[in-house]
């Protein structure tokens, strides 16, 4: 069985169908990319998956698990992890609050042994703190540990977020535009990281990103969409190749190769 | 003929909350601040103007009086802006909330330093005079708070939706990083924005003062505005004046036929009713944020 | 500048981060303690004042300082809080039993009240707590055979171990009676701070869209935040009725909320001592200007009075504060504290913080 399976889900803003009769299904332990030119449905696909949008049509199931039944503050509780496109931290804490944030699935507290704090209470607090300073370790992010977000570098709270999603120790990892912003250095540490990530940490992920670069380095399988629908699904080689991908990005008079960034430009708008 | 009476008289009374809400809507358009102080800006607005007409103190002629009140309460609006709104430019909401009430504190303060604090009236030309008009007895200044309301609205609506500085304004408070790559000068459009809303500010308060005492804490009716423009949904001109005479004929209605008390709570139990039913006003604008 | 070398996890989650930390706040409790062999009863009665306005505010900062929720009506909590112990002293129940019920009855009616409105934000969630204010204050009125209304009732002193405090007779128990309850409630807010339900606070004020995807429900922690907000409003209420004296519909005003709220702002947004720090100087004005009248009337024979002067210059602090140091009084604190463990090599940048646009969440 799939870990994750989207079946014929269909999403439509007023008019605009944003995702069309969209079905795929992720394995367990691969790279899987979503790749296409602005406006294509990547994001919002990701959105369906927080539950933030419900579909018009179609199924969502997680690990046997039907996602659309739940509320998006359950969705973590199922282990699906995910950073945004415009980075979404807490800008008024520090990075480590930031990451004991991503522990909130783990807590075994409630509101009155919080208030008291008991010994129970510090115990699984030290627990968080072990498994955060992991991912500090991890990302190498401790020179950061104790700086507030605000002040942060771009960089850095990028990380961050990739940090804050690993915290919660997830099953499937959702990246939206990992690599979006970060310069060329910075990419090649992200590709290392989701190499790991997949690799030592058995996390799946799920990620949507421009960088056609970044996707044939990591990916295992990509699918190009294109005005909500899917184009092709297989590996970064094949589905670069693709003629209904390079249409989509080139368009019809397209005859000359295919570039290894069809689209650098960033996608704010999505 | 009695509720008739009844509202009419409600809907001068909510004229002027229209006015003062008015004045809430259109910073908030322009600027997406909310000026907690605008009543207090209406109450100051009044004592100057009284302040210049009235015997007791300067004694000028009433239509000479108007124009320097809302000159001045102009005036004041922009430097209102210049000095202190413009300062908070990209703080947060509600940062601007608290240093407004702050400001209507410190108006009312001076207000009362300056004029005392007992309810004093403005003295009209027009003051007790009235129209019989089939059976029912309406004031002047009823008449010229209602026609002033509707003439006011109409142009700021136009001002808004057909002008090119309407526009723009509208625009500068969407996005005032895109506003400013498109060249339209920001900040000067929000003085001006601020400006406006303190001379409308003077005009409510003229017109309230010519139909009863006002005194410093007169302006704590600017609560009522706000549930005139929190009905109206905030960004909504029309909506505002909408919400302001649904309010004043509310009160006036319960005040005559509901039990004691209820007047007094109803435009707030209506605010509340709306925020909680159709949280973005009957004339809703907002949307979920996006990610 | 001290550098505290972390060994355990401990370091990071204790109270104190080093002895000489824990050091200076046993000091000032200490100080605190020791205040009545020093002051009068008169002062002494200011410094319990300041001590229940630092509780209320530390509900308020609770709700808008760490969950990011503006609140004009925790006013209203207050009086929740009063008029529920008031009725259950003279109802004969102790007040050991009364007093801290009166808390949790005004975090479960506020609550309650307040749940319908909590889903709203900004400018339109302080609208609707004003305008909640404004009705619980007219509530008060209409409940007369429970509240008195506006004639007002007479508060019974406390009753403790057979000893009767008030404000009047036993100036300096009731004192203690105050520290006690605020240093309870500052432990109890330090502890919530360094656990999973305070981080979720902080996550809701910071991004909703950020805390739902890491699993944080919404609505049921604003509840939890708006909850214990409301309870410790309840407390430092019924503290405040004790001080009082005697409480009426005009005791727990619109006012009486605004100034909580500006209290924070002064104090510091986001701060636990700002609660503290907003409550000094809200109680230090009106005896500051009582003072300087009195020297004035004194050496000069001048006699000012200005009714409303208190919040002006209340209010004008705060616009100061707000133009100059968003961060508040605990800001400065901040600001020179580091001034001087960097001495000479404090930037004026170091506070800095990346201007932000606003961008409308409206559409046209």
């Amino acid at each position: 069985m799939s870990l994750l399976e989207l079946k014929n889900v269909t999403q439509r803003f007023g008019g605009v169908v944003a995702v069309n009769d969209v079905s795929m299904t992720v394995e367990e332990g691969e790279v899987f990319a979503l790749v296409g030119p602005n406006g294509a449905g990547k994001s919002t696909v990701f959105n369906l998956l927080s539950r933030f949008y419900t579909p018009a049509e179609g199924t969502i199931r997680f690990n046997g698990h039907d996602v659309l039944a739940l509320a998006p503050d359950q969705v973590p509780d199922l282990g699906i992890a995910r950073t945004f496109q415009n980075i979404e931290l807490f800008e008024n804490s520090t990075v480590l609050y930031n990451l004991l944030i991503g522990r909130h699935r783990h807590r075994t507290s409630n509101m009155f042994t919080d208030l008291i704090f008991t010994p129970g209470v510090r115990a699984a607090e030290k627990e968080h703190r072990e498994a955060v300073e992991e991912v500090i370790d991890f990302l190498d992010l401790q020179a950061y540990r104790d700086k507030m977000i605000a002040g942060l570098p771009y960089g850095v709270r990028k990380v961050v977020e990739l940090g804050r999603a690993l915290a919660t120790k997830p099953k499937l990892l959702l990246l939206d535009e990992p690599a979006s912003g970060l310069s060329v250095e910075e990419t090649q540490d992200m590709a290392f990281w989701i190499e790991d990530i997949q690799k030592q940490m058995g996390i799946t992920v799920l990620m949507v990103e421009h960088d056609m670069g970044l996707v044939s380095a990591v990916s295992t399988r990509v699918m190009a969409l294109a005005e909500g629908a899917e184009l092709a699904t297989g590996t970064a080689v094949e589905v670069q190749s693709h003629p209904a991908v390079i249409e989509a990005y080139l368009g019809t008079s397209g005859i000359q190769k295919a570039g290894h960034q069809p689209n650098k430009k960033k996608d704010n708008a999505a | 003929m009695d509720f008739l009476q009844l509202v009419i008289s409600g809907l001068a009374n909510g004229c002027v909350y229209g006015l003062i809400a008015l004045g809430f809507v259109m910073i908030y358009k322009a600027t997406e601040a909310v000026n907690f102080a605008q009543g207090d800006f209406m109450m100051f607005g009044a004592f100057i103007c009284l302040g210049l007409t009235n015997t007791a103190h300067l004694g000028l002629n009433f239509w000479l009086a108007v124009p320097i009140a809302i000159a001045t309460m102009g005036a004041l609006g922009y430097a209102v802006d210049r000095t202190v709104i413009r300062q908070m430019f990209g703080q947060s909401q509600v940062a601007i909330v608290i240093l407004t009430i702050a400001l209507g504190f410190i108006l009312r303060f001076a207000a009362g330093t300056i004029w005392s604090h007992e309810p004093v009236s403005l003295e009209t030309p027009f003051a007790g005079q009235s129209i019989t008009f089939g059976g029912v007895v309406l004031g002047v200044n009823e008449i010229l708070i209602i026609v002033v309301t509707v003439i006011l609205t109409v142009l700021l609506y136009f001002f808004f939706s057909r002008t090119r500085l309407g526009v723009a304004m509208q625009a500068a408070s969407q996005n005032q990083l895109a506003a400013y790559y498109m060249g339209i000068p920001v900040k000067r459009i929000q003085s001006l924005v601020w400006a406006l809303s303190g001379a409308l500010a003077a005009i409510a308060g003229i017109l309230f003062a010519a139909k009863g005492a006002i005194e410093p804490n007169v302006g704590l009716l600017g609560i009522k505005a706000f549930a005139a423009a929190a009905i109206g949904g905030f960004g909504s001109l029309p909506g505002a004046l909408v919400g302001g005479l649904i309010i004043g004929v509310v009160e006036q209605v319960t005040s005559r036929y509901g039990i004691t008390g209820l007047s007094q709570i109803a435009p707030y139990a209506l605010l509340l009713l709306v925020l909680i039913v159709r949280p973005g006003g009957l004339f809703s604008q907002t949307q979920k944020k996006k990610v | 500048m001290r550098f505290v070398f972390k060994t355990s996890y401990d370091a990071d989650i204790n109270w104190f981060k080093h002895k000489y930390q824990a050091f200076w706040y046993v000091l000032l409790l200490a100080i605190m303690l020791a205040a009545p062999l020093f002051i009068g009863s008169y002062f002494i009665g200011e410094f319990a004042l300041v001590l229940i306005f630092s509780v209320a505010a530390m509900g308020l900062m609770l709700l808008t300082g760490h969950t990011g929720l503006p609140s004009l009506g925790h006013a209203a909590f207050m009086a929740m809080g009063c008029f529920a112990n008031v009725l259950m002293l003279n109802a004969g129940i102790p007040w050991l039993i009364a007093f801290p019920l009166s808390g949790i009855i005004a975090g479960l009616a506020g609550t309650l009240i307040m749940l319908p409105v909590l889903r709203l934000h900004g400018v339109y969630l302080a609208l609707a707590t004003l305008a909640l204010s404004i009705l619980i204050a007219d509530i008060v009125v209409l409940a007369e055979p429970w509240t008195g209304g506006v004639a007002g009732m007479i508060v019974p002193p406390i009753s403790l171990f057979g000893q009767e405090i008030d404000r009047f007779g036993t100036p300096f128990l009731f004192y203690y009676v105050c520290l006690a309850v605020t240093v309870l409630v500052v432990m109890l807010y330090r502890n919530l701070l360094r656990s999973p339900l305070g981080r979720s606070f902080l996550a809701i004020r910071d991004s909703e869209v950020s805390a739902q995807a890491m699993g944080i429900h919404l609505a049921q922690t604003k509840a939890r935040s708006l909850f214990l907000s409301a309870t410790f409003a309840g407390l430092a209420g019924a503290l405040f009725g004790h001080s009082a004296g005697y409480v009426n519909s005009e005791t727990f005003d619109l006012v009486l909320s605004i100034n909580l709220l500006i209290m924070i702002v002064i104090g510091g947004l986001g701060f636990m001592h700002g609660a503290f720090l907003g409550a000094v100087v809200y109680t230090v004005i009106p005896l500051a200007l009582a003072i300087f009248r009195t020297f004035l009337q004194t050496a000069f024979d001048i006699n000012i009075n200005i009714p409303g002067m208190e919040a002006g210059i209340f209010a004008g602090i705060l616009i100061i504060m707000l133009l100059f140091e968003p961060m508040g009084l605990y800001g400065v604190w901040l600001k020179l504290r580091t001034y001087f463990e960097l001495f000479p090599f404090y930037r004026k940048d170091m506070f800095k913080r990346q201007k932000s646009y606003l961008k409308t969440e409206r559409v046209q």
